[in-house]
């Protein structure tokens, strides 16, 4: 076991509506769809087509630059439809799910720890589960030829309204551990686990894991977020590569594994203040949305997300499950203009600054809505980024290298290290309402066709 | 409220696109946006905002500046009924500095605000708040017997060649009304200097005693820092100065409001002090033995309360856009304020007003600063490596 690693910088948005220790199934719905467009950085070349026979587990499209990356479908079933989009683009593929019994595609059973690394990758990539594993920097796909200098897990979520790790792991230990197995071997051992120190997965949940590999976290969000662990764990320099794997993904590769199935069922949080009794669901990849919100809302006038309030996807009752939702928070949109509110005391309303009476009250938990309480300025506060990003980066400093294009200075200033996740905290305590996370995805997208 | 939001409502039209008013748009907006926080949502990005914006955080340094208006508004009509020895009461006092120093107030925020209007307009972005604060600043810099002409000069001054010719709010390298403050100084030296400080309209049947002198203190100490008022006068700013900047005691509940809200950087207001405090201390070691009357013999925290001290390291340094905006360049900045002031004020007798240069010339030197902390960061950054 590590020392323990403290984060004081970063701040936890107390927000109404988090999850009861409750799981429901949910039917399968009767169209699943699996977005192309989920997946970041790829050219989708379509593998079946409109009335085709397909089997849970076969692969639906590939990547046009990496033939070997495939995306497999979710369940069993015909091929109805493909959504495609301006030029093209394909944006959905729709598969009605047989009604009876899923049919899966079989692939070999292995005991991932007596498997040697080639066998791990050859059966992830047969399989279409390859596309789990992602890697720093940049937050893409991994290539499957690179070799990390080490794997992440954050074994539990420090952002607002999350899920609980402990919970949703909990029901399924087996598979995590074989996957965590898995990952052992993929990353010649190197296989890091953050964990909280307040609570939730521990050591002894992690199978045979190593304990000096297993780090404890201390502190507000983002500890929880894979980058600041690696961050305080194994920075990353020019020219290395690091791979993460969302806990819940761990699960799905271990259940590869142990049943030589590919089984995308997970367990979505349904959180957020608009939900009338927010607990878990067990749904499957690429469930209409309305299947497991329908009916559970308290207002008609909110926002959908798939994800936090902080970096999840703006979606509609009629979207789909995307690939890697494992929460879906519904909060009020805010879209009544208020009279004088940038004068009024303010009881109610979260502020980081205390130029609101409400930082009287630091254990208040907020209903909040969508408003951007103000309008874009130039940028003029600062320190405030500094406050909520525990890395060893100058944040504002970054984002003018950005904006300046000036690939050297963002090198220098570290953005191999980061994401846009890192970034969501600033982008909330801006005063100047900038748009912080997407300028990060700029910076992201030039370094890696420029740099 | 509903009334008033279906007023604006329905005369939106005429000022969007297409409408007969198109051009005034940015002058619509800055009303409407100015009575609704508007009920824009997030588009991309966090779903959930800060409810802090600009407009928050310009009126909190405007409340933290209320002390000092009130106090200055009391102090102009203390120091008008002293120079005529006349006993008058505390709301009298206050009355009196009320009438003299609104016109001033008035005229900063109509003529700076109307030159921010047309701009907005001719530009085509958004009224910043900006203004809002340094309307108030420009008039507590200065002293009550300046007349509104220069008032209004120093407002239009200000918002053209200290911020829209840079782009506008957040855009600027110096201090708005700082810069206002050193342009009168430097071009209107006769209305800048001399019996300016205490408004001396006659009274009837009264005549200024005797012994009356016009001279700030900061004058006084270069000819002999023992005539200087009391420490306790100086600090509840019982003496004569630009209207805002007499009493540190308002300027102490000042910086606590900034402080406490997070809007000021505390880091740049103690690290003034500790400039100031450092570089006094320093010039008493080395004061001659053989001139007691020297001004490197003033005790060192006279240099905090005497002057604009108090008021330009709580409200002026202060300033987000034109300090360091590093953590560790605050420090450096504010200590060099500090020091910077101390010397000019010991050793060049014919720049009194030692704060408003020293922070103009690091407002100057704040990018700099940066920069040699970022290369640092930078440095320790691939030492890691």
């Amino acid at each position: 076991m590590g020392k323990q690693i403290n984060i004081r910088r970063g701040f936890n948005i107390k927000l109404k509506g988090t999850a009861e220790n409750v799981t429901t199934e949910v039917p399968t719905s009767e169209i699943i769809a699996i977005k192309p467009t989920d997946f970041p950085a790829i050219t989708p070349k379509l593998l079946v087509g409109p009335g085709d026979e397909v089997l849970a587990g076969q692969a639906l499209f590939y990547d046009k630059d990496r033939p070997n990356l495939r995306f497999p479908s979710p369940v069993s079933g015909e091929v109805a439809e493909v959504v495609r989009g301006a030029k093209r683009r394909i944006m959905e593929i729709r598969i009605l799910a047989d009604r009876q019994e899923t049919r899966y595609k079989e692939f070999s059973k292995a005991d991932p720890a007596k498997i040697d690394r080639a066998k791990v990758i050859e059966q992830l990539l047969d399989s279409g589960c390859w596309h789990y594993i992602r890697q720093r920097p940049y937050s893409i796909i991994a290539d499957s030829v690179d070799v990390p200098k080490a794997i992440f897990v954050s074994c539990f979520d420090s952002a607002p309204l999350a899920p609980d790790m402990a919970y949703v792991i909990g029901q399924n230990k087996e598979s995590f551990q074989a996957g965590l197995q898995a990952l052992q071997v993929l990353a010649n051992g190197n296989l890091h686990l953050g964990i909280s120190a307040d609570g939730g997965l521990g050591e002894s949940d992690m199978g045979s894991i190593s304990t000096d590999r297993i780090h404890r976290f201390k502190g507000p969000h983002p500890a929880g977020n894979v980058g600041i662990q690696i961050h305080h764990i194994d920075p990353i320099k020019a020219g290395e590569r690091v791979w993460f794997v969302h806990p819940q993904d761990v699960v799905i590769i271990g259940r590869l594994f142990l049943e030589g199935r590919y089984r995308a069922d997970r367990i979505v949080a349904l959180t957020g203040s608009s939900v009338s009794t927010p607990q878990y669901f067990h749904a499957i990849t690429g469930q209409t949305l309305d299947s497991i919100i329908g009916g559970r809302l308290n207002s008609d006038h909110c926002r959908i997300i798939q994800g936090n309030v902080l970096t999840g996807k703006k979606s509609s009752a009629d979207g789909f499950l995307s690939f890697y939702t494992n929460q879906i928070t519904v909060i009020p949109e805010g879209d009544q203009p208020e009279f004088l509110g940038w004068l009024l005391p303010g009881f109610q309303k979260l502020s980081l600054s205390r130029t609101f009476f409400s930082w009287l009250a630091p254990n208040r938990v907020y209903d909040l809505d969508t408003n951007m309480h103000g309008e874009e300025r130039a940028f003029v506060m600062t320190g405030q980024y500094d406050k909520v990003l525990p890395m060893n980066i100058m944040p504002v400093m970054l984002l003018k290298a950005i904006l300046a294009r000036d690939i050297e200075r963002m090198e220098q200033l570290g953005i191999y290290e980061v994401s846009e996740e890192d970034f969501a905290l600033c982008e909330f305590v801006c005063t100047s309402k900038i748009d912080v996370q997407k300028i990060i995805a700029e910076g992201l997208t030039y370094m890696q066709t420029e740099g | 409220m509903k009334f008033l939001q279906n007023i604006i409502h329905s005369i939106k039209p005429h000022f969007e696109k297409g409408g007969r008013f198109e051009k005034l748009y940015p002058a619509f907006e800055a009303l409407e946006t100015f009575l609704f926080v508007p009920g824009e949502t997030t588009a991309h990005g966090v779903h959930v905002r800060d409810a802090m914006d600009l407009k928050r955080t310009m009126m909190t340094v405007i409340i933290a500046l209320v002390p000092t208006m009130l106090f200055g508004m009391w102090n102009v009509g203390y120091q008008h009924y002293l120079a005529y020895g006349m006993e008058a009461t505390l709301m009298e006092n206050f009355m009196f500095g009320f009438w003299k120093v609104l016109p001033i107030i008035v005229v900063s925020y109509a003529a700076g605000l109307g030159v921010e209007f047309i701009f907005s307009v001719l530009r085509g972005h958004p009224v910043s708040e900006g203004y809002l604060v340094t309307g108030l600043l420009i008039p507590l810099t200065l002293p009550v017997n300046c007349p509104l002409w220069m008032v209004a000069l120093a407002a239009v001054f200000c918002t053209l060649l200290g911020k829209e010719i840079f782009g506008g709010t957040g855009m600027n390298f110096m201090n708005p009304a700082l810069l206002a403050r050193a342009f009168l100084f430097f071009a209107f030296p006769a209305y800048m200097s001399g019996d300016i400080w205490t408004d001396l309209s006659p009274e009837a049947g009264h005549a200024i005693v005797d012994g009356f002198s016009g001279a700030t203190n900061l004058v006084t100490f270069d000819v002999n820092f023992h005539n200087l008022p009391s420490a306790s006068d100086m600090f509840w700013g019982f003496e004569q100065g630009s209207i805002g900047e007499t009493s540190a005691a308002a300027c102490l509940i000042g910086a606590l409001i900034l402080i406490i809200t997070g809007v000021g950087s505390w880091q740049i207001i103690v690290s003034c002090v500790l400039g100031v405090l450092g570089m006094g201390l320093v010039l008493q070691g080395l004061a001659p033995a053989d001139m007691p009357n020297h001004a490197m013999h003033t005790p060192a925290y006279y240099h905090l309360l005497m002057g604009g001290f108090a008021f330009g390291a709580v409200y002026m340094a202060t300033d987000p856009v034109s300090a360091a905006q590093t953590e560790r360049g605050k420090w450096i900045y504010g200590l060099l304020i500090g020091a910077f002031t101390v010397i000019l004020r010991v050793f060049n007798p014919a720049y009194p007003e030692a704060v408003m240069l020293s922070i103009l010339l690091m407002n100057v030197f704040a990018p700099l600063i940066d920069h040699m902390v970022v290369e640092q960061h930078i440095k320790k950054r691939l030492k890691r490596a």
